[in-house]
């Protein structure tokens, strides 16, 4: 697999754009499905995994080809949309103080952070509430999650793709499972 | 809880990353049989896992290597050189070098399309042209640039003329004599003093001589 990537890549560096088609076949959907968990929308999906794949491509010529291929793309991919994420939270403290206001804070103004009623999430389909939950994750831990739970991949590449210590993405994988549990407590 | 291992946390953690010893995985069993609370913990745990492992695979839209391709940015002839610079820095440093210094030397040439010599005393000029009177004498070396030169004195010194005629006549020069009237040669002229100019920097003295128009 890796040698056909890379002879592929051989390709491409020679000037040969259309074998990087070849390449973005082979990988668009797992970059495109992190892309859609760790985001949670569609369209910003397709919008970062195309930045990704076009990153990837403009800096193709970094690539160390003794390394994963995958590995490389998927961490351009996860900190487009940890800046992504990071981008649309507001700039104010969530829990400074409305003016004028007794004990409302930020919290209440934002509906999407307020963990959505009862009800409402009985009626959720399985679906739609899974991705509920991964949104409700602190982006720290929703990267590691995803990786490790959805796209299954061994800790060690998940700590390159990070770029984190070994000890430091179980101990998110830890959280992010015990946070996860507590969203969960009423199912 | 109280008699809860303190490490039975870790010891789940090991086990549901699939890194547990079969020694801590009896360890766990054990306490997990004994233990309601943990029992609980260890069921949600799993619970949760699998929940999350539910979620389907989501694939890309139809159109999206097309749509992907389409968006790359345009490379062709830009990065054909940018690739070339990469593959040889070395020969890229020397052809930028050869492209900036022969373009300074063209240009100096086309600057130098007027008529300019060296100021000598008693030198005379008429027109174009630059004369040691006859009787005189001049002493120092003597350029003329698009323009002529005439000795019918006589001249202790060297004389170089671009672009223009040494006129043979009666005069007396003691040292070389050279014409230079095409761009090449103008090219290796100035090549070759500059290295004569940096020798004579570094034995310490040269001949100045300060240009005129």
């Amino acid at each position: 697999m890796q040698a056909l990537i890379n002879k592929r890549i051989g390709k491409v560096l020679k000037g040969d754009k259309e074998s990087y088609a070849e390449i973005v076949e082979l990988y668009q959907h797992q970059l495109y499905q992190i892309c859609y968990r760790m985001l949670g929308n569609k369209h910003e999906a397709e919008d970062i995994a195309q930045e990704a794949f076009t990153r990837a491509y403009v800096n193709l010529h970094t690539f160390d080809q003794n390394r994963k291929f995958s590995t490389w793309l998927f961490r351009i991919a996860t900190n487009l949309c940890i800046d992504r994420i990071r981008k649309k939270k507001p700039s104010h403290y969530l829990d400074q103080e409305v003016r004028g206001t007794e004990s409302l804070d930020m919290y209440s103004q934002i509906a999407n952070d307020n963990p959505l009623p009862e009800e409402e999430l009985m009626q959720m389909e399985v679906q739609e509430r899974v991705q509920y939950e991964i949104s409700r994750l602190p982006d720290k831990y929703r990267a590691a999650i995803v990786l490790k739970y959805i796209e299954e991949l061994p800790l060690a590449e998940i700590s390159e793709i990070l770029d984190l210590p070994l000890g430091t993405v179980k101990t998110r994988i830890h959280r992010g499972r015990e946070a996860l549990r507590k969203q969960l407590s009423n199912l | 809880m109280t008699a809860c291992p303190e490490n039975i946390i870790e010891l789940m953690n090991d086990h549901l990353d699939g890194m547990s010893t079969p020694a801590s995985e009896q360890v766990l069993k054990e306490h997990l049989h004994s233990c309601g609370d943990c029992r609980k913990e260890y069921q949600e745990l799993n619970k949760t896992i699998a929940f999350i492992q539910s979620a389907s695979h989501i694939q890309a839209p139809p159109d999206f290597v097309s749509k992907t391709m389409a968006a790359l940015p345009k490379e062709h002839q830009r990065g054909n050189v940018q690739r070339w610079f990469r593959r040889h820095p070395m020969l890229a440093a020397a052809a930028v070098f050869c492209m900036l210094m022969s373009a300074a030397l063209f240009s100096n040439f086309n600057d130098d399309q007027q008529f300019a010599f060296t100021k000598q005393e008693n030198l005379v000029v008429e027109g174009q042209t630059v004369i040691v009177p006859e009787g005189e004498k001049v002493v120092g070396n003597i350029t003329v640039k698009n323009g002529d030169l005439r000795v019918e004195g006589e001249l202790e010194g060297n004389v170089t003329i671009v672009n223009g005629q040494y006129m043979a006549s009666s005069g007396v020069i003691t040292g070389e004599i050279e014409e230079i009237d095409r761009m090449f040669e103008w090219l290796w002229y100035k090549i070759k003093n500059g290295v004569k100019d940096a020798a004579s920097v570094f034995s310490g003295g040269g001949d100045e001589s300060d240009t005129d128009e």
